[in-house]
């Protein structure tokens, strides 16, 4: 196991470095002088080869990756072009709301998914199925934004139940991650319902029923254990949809995170901030999928870890 | 399809007669044509088509005109949708709309099929190092919240609909280039490339003629389900400002317009909305109906 972990966290380098690579190329890929860029529209000729000297973009571009490399190892993210201060200072604060807010989501979404799943699963060809992959494939469609906006005007605008966007108290959490988990909750749906399926037809399960063990047993005992690995695999990857959707649900929401703070960057031009976010963006990413691989091995008795 | 697709050998059943001979298509529609669902998406999907094309001539109003005399009007026999904060008609502009979104999302996915295809049979068929490089890349690409990469993208190259179109392009790649490549490596092993390779056959004719026309059915499904996920994530961008801008009458670039007025007039972010749901709901039935059909598992 041990060894399996090293091997499975050593691999995660090469792509650390592609995207690294990536992060680093973006501000030269943007169209015009990378100086001239971070030093504004309205900035003297001197200003931008102070700029240029300062941020050592005169220098050949591998020496440049290696120093931009150091500074992100030491925490030194740049400075925001908005706001004259740290990059990392700013994104600090953005990351809690972010983070609880796809928890949040997962949560819910985790158990109406798989309550939705295995009961179509066990009632396959019914009602009850149809009902519930009909439901998984509309959540699937659903632009969230278009059912943050519609649950907005029922429950806030109308009923006045529930703020209509912010952060603080419990309440602010409740439209907000039900918009956002709403499509996980119908990838899970569908996905648990499938595994479901597969572990109902294992000879373990023939054995459960004939020995006379009612259905409500069977499903909970033998069927639903057993269809949980697939399933945590599967909402371990739904984390990296979840991070993207924030993006847009955080703007319905004015929720103040990491998604609105890239969103307003990339309508400022701050292209520090954009860089940065998209290097966090894709380290979190990164690391779930490893903590999920790891989980698999550990949850799976069937898996070498040669 | 092409008649080189490999066809499955038939087992021999009683119940079969001799003459019914099951071509992969014949196969494939009798299984397609029992899915009621996909076959109404199919129909609705027609209609999407029509609409986009024909739809600009037929709509009854103007949808770049104001008119300051109707604004914000709830829907009526006259306006089915309602108005806008300009008084523009909604229904008009939905229509209008879905030429944009059509055009959006094969446009995008079209690009992402083509670029994925020949990076998939290059890796496939070739494997070493270039398989390596490529595949490395697009698990890279792939690792991204494809809506992050496509922001990404956009801030470089500013926003637009046609920059949109490029950046869901680029994230759809990934994903075409491993369905191509996981064809290409078992078809590489078949007889008929073998004979290919055998009379001295160039690769790159043995790639596209020989090789690419197996790997259809495997794209196919993947290719009608990237639409409806690219409409939804283009209209993303334009509600987030980042597509089409107003006054176009993209669909989520009006939903975006319609927020300031959701307490007033809640229809102009409904309708539009509606239109993307329902397109995209169509386009997954049918990718989900397509799938059972080409899935040679699945016998109903």
């Amino acid at each position: 196991m041990l060894n399996y972990t090293i091997r499975r966290v050593l691999g995660v380098i090469p792509t650390l470095i592609l995207i690294s690579i990536f992060v680093f190329l973006f501000i030269h890929l943007i169209p015009g002088d990378p100086a001239r860029i971070v030093a504004g529209e309205d900035a003297t000729a001197a200003d931008v080869e102070l700029i240029r000297e300062e941020l050592g973009l005169n220098r050949p571009l591998y020496v440049q990756y290696i120093t931009y490399m150091k500074g992100i190892l030491h925490g030194d993210l740049g400075t925001s072009l908005k706001t004259k201060k740290p990059v990392l200072e700013e994104i600090k604060n953005r990351f809690v709301p972010t983070l609880t807010l796809t928890l949040f989501s997962i949560f819910w979404s985790v158990i109406f998914g798989l309550l939705i799943g295995i009961i179509s699963a066990v009632n396959r060809g019914k009602w009850q199925d149809y009902t519930g992959m009909f439901a998984a494939v509309s959540g699937i469609s659903l632009p969230s934004f278009w059912l943050g906006l519609m649950l907005v005007q029922i429950f806030s605008v109308k009923l006045g139940w529930l703020p209509t966007g912010g952060y603080g108290t419990f309440k602010h959490f409740i439209l907000p991650s039900m918009t956002l988990g709403a499509g996980v909750a119908a990838i899970i749906a569908r996905f648990a319902r499938s595994s479901v399926m597969d572990i109902l037809k294992e000879d373990y399960v023939r054995t459960a029923r004939a020995k006379g063990l009612i259905q409500k047993v069977v499903v909970w005992r033998h069927v639903f254990r057993n269809a949980l690995i697939p399933i945590v695999t599967m909402v371990g990857l739904q984390f990296g949809f979840l991070l993207g959707g924030s993006v847009v649900i955080e703007t319905v929401f004015s929720w103040p995170g990491m998604g609105s703070l890239l969103i307003d960057s990339v309508a400022f031009r701050d292209y520090p901030m954009i860089q940065s976010e998209i290097l966090i963006f894709s380290l979190q990413f990164i690391i779930i999928n490893l903590i999920v691989d790891l989980l698999y091995a550990v949850l799976n008795p069937e898996i070498s870890y040669r | 399809m092409s008649q080189r697709t490999v066809r499955e050998v038939a087992k021999p059943n009683e119940n079969e007669k001799m003459e019914d001979i099951r071509t992969p298509f014949s196969e494939f529609w009798r299984k397609f044509k029992k899915q009621k669902t996909a076959i109404v998406a199919a129909l609705f999907i027609c209609l999407f088509f029509i609409t986009a094309i024909i739809g600009p001539y037929i709509v009854p109003y103007d949808v770049a005109e104001p008119d300051y005399d109707h604004i914000l009007e709830g829907p009526s026999s006259k306006h089915w949708f309602g108005t806008d904060a300009y008084g523009r008609d909604i229904f008009s502009r939905v229509i209008v709309g879905a030429r944009i979104s059509l055009a959006v999302g094969l446009s995008s996915v079209l690009v992402g099929a083509i670029l994925g295809s020949i990076l998939g049979l290059i890796s496939g068929y070739y494997g070493g190092w270039i398989d390596n490089v490529i595949m490395r890349i697009a698990d890279v690409l792939f690792a991204f919240p494809g809506i992050i990469l496509a922001i990404g993208i956009i801030a470089i190259l500013g926003p637009g609909l046609y920059n949109v179109v490029f950046a869901v392009a680029i994230f759809s790649t990934p994903m075409f280039a491993r369905i191509v490549r996981g064809s290409t490596l078992a078809i590489k092993e078949t007889v008929y490339v073998e004979a290919a390779k055998s009379i001295g056959t160039k690769d790159k004719r043995i790639m596209f003629k020989h090789i690419l026309p197996g790997t259809f059915s495997g794209i196919i499904v993947y290719f009608t389900m990237r639409i409806g996920t690219s409409i939804l994530t283009a209209s993303s961008l334009s509600f987030l400002g980042m597509g089409a801008q107003p006054p176009t009458p993209e669909w989520g670039a009006m939903l975006s317009s319609g927020r300031d007025y959701l307490g007033v007039a809640s229809h102009i972010t409904f309708f539009p909305g509606m239109a993307i749901f329902v397109t995209v709901l169509a386009f997954n039935l049918l990718g989900d109906g397509l799938r059972d059909a080409l899935d040679p598992k699945i016998d109903n």
